[in-house]
């Protein structure tokens, strides 16, 4: 990131959000709201003297609300910029006008609590969508404790109490009572595989990370035992099956094959209540920690930019690619490309792959001077059209325009757009548009072929 | 002797169970959640996951021999939590009407004769008379003193009654015992 | 107000304090419960798993009399009754061919669909609402710790009362009234009632494990709406105690009976002397 953001042919814009995007490939206008970060990032060297002095902690959202931020903060210490922006919600300069301490302190003069967000104009030729995922919100499980119970936590959780330098200095703790954990339950496929409460697939990582986690468990608590109860074990990587078996050999994890029924609270600890199909009992564990792998869904705002993008997406809001075998990081519109987990749940390896793989499709578009479309598309005939302009309303690619013909208004579509999908062709009353190749007298010809076979000559 | 699967139809049994109360055990993705959580679990001979692998398998007379389908108290806590949806209690509720129709030996004597019990003592009064119920229980399993101490105690508090509670018009309670069918064909899914 | 009742069997032998209970808190609540003219068994489980069409053929019949009786809403105590109305009314409601043929099997006049099946909880909940439960409540139940128990009900077929997980209907009544509902893990456990008599040891263990549970969470009763978790854990808490060396000593009271104590009600009308484990906690209201 850091080197990136240094690139003098790289802007970067954080804290920042697609307010609009018009146009097509090659020629895209992408309004950007920046946020009002209430520093000036010009000014600001990121000496962090106002985070210091900020009396006002927050819950980290970065930490899963295991650690604290400031009011003023970065939100973790590689973020870049390295600037740090005011949380407006909490700061107790805009809830009571009181305080103002980072403004005093800063010796950039860099705090401005005036600052308003601010809307920039950028012409791109190609979009690359890398939105990401979010959580499965998992209290919709009611017998599980429906997020009741403190030390019920997810795997990101988890991953924050791993990082030595994170909320709990790598220390596994139960949120409760800030004892050490050692007997820890990962439950697999919480919201994943559940058509019933969640959402029907595989949510890809969990098996790994899973596995990961333990490992990393047995080395910072050495006489921790953990346990995980899965459905099937997805190791189907490189070396993946032998990861899981190596947390399963040296780390000691043992693999209870069974969906976890009821988690409930017994004293201190947390029962897990469970079965081993394979031996054909039903168990139950005492916990200390119990971790969800919760499912991986599209972000909440996933549909909007698909919409702004005139970019389809699936019943769950995952971004659809235009081929899932031959066109995997192409979006259906021209010069959108997708990335990670905003298509589909990925894995870093799978993310870096793609990534790769969008860029130079990107860098494709730009290193050439003309670009290549598909034929079939549709052409409106300007002496035919009557202007009603009822296939603009019809086109699902924002592909049709109007343009000045003759001292009158008609109907034109722009070749890079379009995708020939043939909706305006049959909304035209006046038979102007039509698919190239998909002509009315090319398909009357094609239906007459059969039934008048003896007349046909063959040239 | 290992079971050849292939004998028969390997969907039989499923398309049997389907086509009687409408639910298909081959959307079961064998995740056991039933079993986690099946309070009567630990009686049982198989897991409720593993009465809907017999399903999927079609070995029908292991899943009607089983005494899970009779030890099932129909508390729905699988149904109800079932990801795929599946009526879990109804299925073993199903296969319990197949025994009885059948004649199967149930997989539990004891449960199925109370409930037949039950089931008389409804057919002659309209409603249950509860101490009959178990004085008939009693001798049919042929353990005469089977809670012999809580019976005075129920009596001293007037919870049991010595004649049983008869509705007046028997008629039409006979009429539904003689007619009603085993299994009513389920809608077709809209 | 007048409107149906459906006792049911239970109701009418081992549960006779939960009747009583009921007819006294709709007495003071100004509503008067006229018992369906006579009704028959709902079948329980037995009907269902001997033949379907049985199963729903005796509620079937119960529905034709309440109609037949003009009886609009009609409430059923106990949760196998009351889920065994409601499916069958829901059922034959959305399939005319069931329903002329449950009229053909009963050899009856017929169910229209014109009746409104109650719970005690929803109707205490929705019909007559928190709010006059309020204004009824002349003991408040002051520091009576209370662990609302569901058992089954709310997964039962044709109930849709509450969240099924983590149902709160009883608690906020119970709260109403004054005292404490704890917040326990084994609301919504299975009791093994209908293994009671069949398979005592089951139903002897799963009652030791909501016993527990209540206990742990410091009740000092547990409230219940069903006549079989009533029963089952206070009729064989002495068997539970004699097998696994406890010493529980946790009063099972009807929901209702905690209503009538807090409404002021005497206690004769209210069924305690029914009780094996004498519900002494409540003495004090």
């Amino acid at each position: 990131m850091t080197e990136s953001s240094q690139d003098e042919n790289i802007e970067v814009f954080t804290y920042s959000e697609i307010e609009n995007i018009e146009g097509f490939i090659g020629n895209f206008d992408v309004t950007i709201r920046k946020k009002a970060r209430s520093v000036d990032m010009a000014k600001c060297t990121g000496c962090g003297e106002c985070v210091q002095k900020c009396p006002t902690k927050v819950p980290s959202e970065f930490d899963m609300g295991l650690g604290k931020r400031k009011a003023i903060y970065t939100p973790f210490a590689q973020a870049v910029p390295n600037v740090p922006v005011i949380d407006r919600d909490h700061c107790l300069k805009f809830l009571k006008d009181k305080c103002g301490v980072c403004q005093k302190v800063c010796p950039a003069d860099a705090v401005d609590y005036t600052q308003k967000d601010e809307m920039v104009q950028r012409k791109v030729g190609a979009i690359i969508v890398a939105t990401g995922f979010s959580l499965f919100d998992w209290t919709v499980y009611e017998e599980y404790g429906g997020g009741r119970y403190k030390d019920v936590i997810t795997g990101l959780h988890l991953e924050r109490m791993l990082d030595t330098s994170g909320p709990t200095e790598g220390k596994v703790i139960r949120p409760s009572d800030g004892r050490e954990a050692k007997q820890i339950v990962f439950v697999q496929c919480v919201g994943s595989r559940d058509e019933a409460k969640g959402v029907p697939y595989c949510s890809r990582i969990c098996c790994m990370y899973t596995a990961k986690q333990t490992i990393l468990l047995k080395d910072h608590i050495p006489d921790s035992q953990s346990y995980v109860f899965y459905i099937d074990i997805r190791a189907a990587g490189k070396n993946y099956e032998e990861f899981v078996k190596k947390a399963q050999r040296e780390s000691g994890t043992v693999y209870i094959r069974g969906r976890v029924s009821k988690i409930y609270d017994r004293g201190d600890k947390l029962i897990v209540q469970g079965a081993d199909t394979l031996a054909g009992e039903r168990v139950e564990i005492e916990a200390d920690l119990v971790v969800l792998a919760t499912a991986v869904v599209p972000n909440p705002d996933a549909v909007k930019l698909a919409q702004m993008l005139n970019m389809p997406y699936d019943q769950y809001g995952f971004y659809t690619e235009a081929h899932p075998k031959l066109q995997p990081v192409e979006s259906v519109t021209a010069g959108v490309f997708l990335t990670g987990s905003c298509q589909f749940p990925k894995d870093i390896p799978d993310s870096v792959a793609m990534t790769g793989a969008a860029s130079v499709r990107a860098c494709a578009v730009f290193s050439q001077d003309e670009l290549t479309i598909e034929p079939k598309i549709a052409w409106v005939d300007p002496e035919v059209c009557s202007g009603c302009f009822n296939c603009m309303e019809a086109c699902p690619f924002d592909a049709i325009i109007s343009e000045e013909y003759q001292g009158r208004y008609v109907a034109r579509v722009r070749e890079s757009v379009c995708h020939g999908c043939g909706n305006c062709a049959a909304t035209c009353r006046t038979k102007a548009v039509n698919v190239k190749g998909f002509t009315d007298e090319e398909i009357y010809a094609q239906i007459e072929a059969p039934f008048f076979e003896e007349e046909v000559e063959v040239a | 002797m290992p079971e050849i699967l292939n004998r028969g139809d390997i969907h039989a049994f499923k398309n049997e169970v389907l086509a009687l109360i409408g639910q298909d055990a081959s959307r079961c993705i064998q995740c056991g959640k039933c079993s986690s959580g099946c309070p009567i679990a630990y009686e049982m001979e198989h897991l409720p996951s593993q009465i809907l692998r017999f399903i999927q398998l079609n070995m029908r007379d292991k899943a009607l021999a089983s005494n899970t389908i009779w030890l099932c108290a129909v508390c729905e806590t699988c149904t109800v939590r079932c990801p795929e949806s599946i009526d879990i209690a109804g299925i073993m509720d199903a296969l319990r009407k197949i025994c009885r129709r059948e004649g199967v030996m149930p997989g539990d004597k004891k449960i199925a004769k109370f409930n037949e019990i039950f089931l008389n003592s409804i057919r002659g009064n309209g409603r249950v008379y509860e101490l009959g119920l178990v004085m008939k229980y009693n001798m049919a399993t042929a353990q005469p003193f089977k809670d012999a101490l809580l019976g005075p105690v129920m009596f001293g508090k007037g919870k049991l009654k010595v004649a049983p509670d008869k509705v007046q018009d028997i008629a039409p309670v006979k009429a539904a015992f003689s007619k009603a069918k085993t299994f009513i064909a389920p809608k077709a899914k809209e | 107000m007048e409107i149906g009742y459906f006792p049911g069997c239970s109701l009418h032998s081992t549960a006779q304090e939960f009747d009583l209970s009921v007819k006294t808190v709709c007495d003071i609540l100004g509503v008067r419960l006229m018992e369906i003219p006579d009704w028959n068994c709902c079948g329980a489980s037995a009907a269902h798993e001997t033949s379907e069409e049985l199963g729903l053929a005796l509620p079937y019949l119960d529905l034709v009399k309440a109609e037949t009786a003009n009886l609009e809403t009609v409430l059923s105590p106990c949760p196998a009754c009351f889920s065994h109305l409601a499916e069958t009314h829901e059922k034959v409601v959305g399939d005319q061919t069931l329903g002329e043929r449950l009229k053909s099997v009963t050899e009856s006049r017929g169910y229209e669909g014109g009746v409104n099946n109650r719970h005690v909880l929803d109707y205490f909940m929705d019909d007559v609402g928190l709010g006059t439960i309020k204004e009824k409540v002349k003991t408040p139940l002051e520091g009576l710790k209370v662990a609302c128990y569901y058992g089954c009900l709310t997964r039962l077929p044709g109930v849709n009362l509450d969240s099924v997980e983590h149902p709160e209907m009883m608690d906020k009544i119970v709260a109403a009234l004054g005292a404490e509902a704890m917040d326990w893990t084994h609301k919504t456990e299975c009791c093994g009632a209908s293994l009671s008599i069949t398979r005592t040891e089951i139903a002897l263990r799963l009652g030791r494990e909501i016993l527990d549970a209540a206990q742990r969470a410091g009740a000092d009763c547990v409230a219940v709406v069903c006549p079989l978790c009533q029963s089952n854990l206070d009729v064989r808490q002495a068997g539970i105690n004699g097998k696994y060396k406890t010493a529980f000593s946790l009063p099972i009271v009807y929901l209702t009976q905690l209503m009538g104590v807090a409404f002021g009600a005497p206690k004769s009308q209210l069924g305690f002397d029914k009780h094996v484990v004498a519900p002494d906690v409540l003495k004090k209201y």
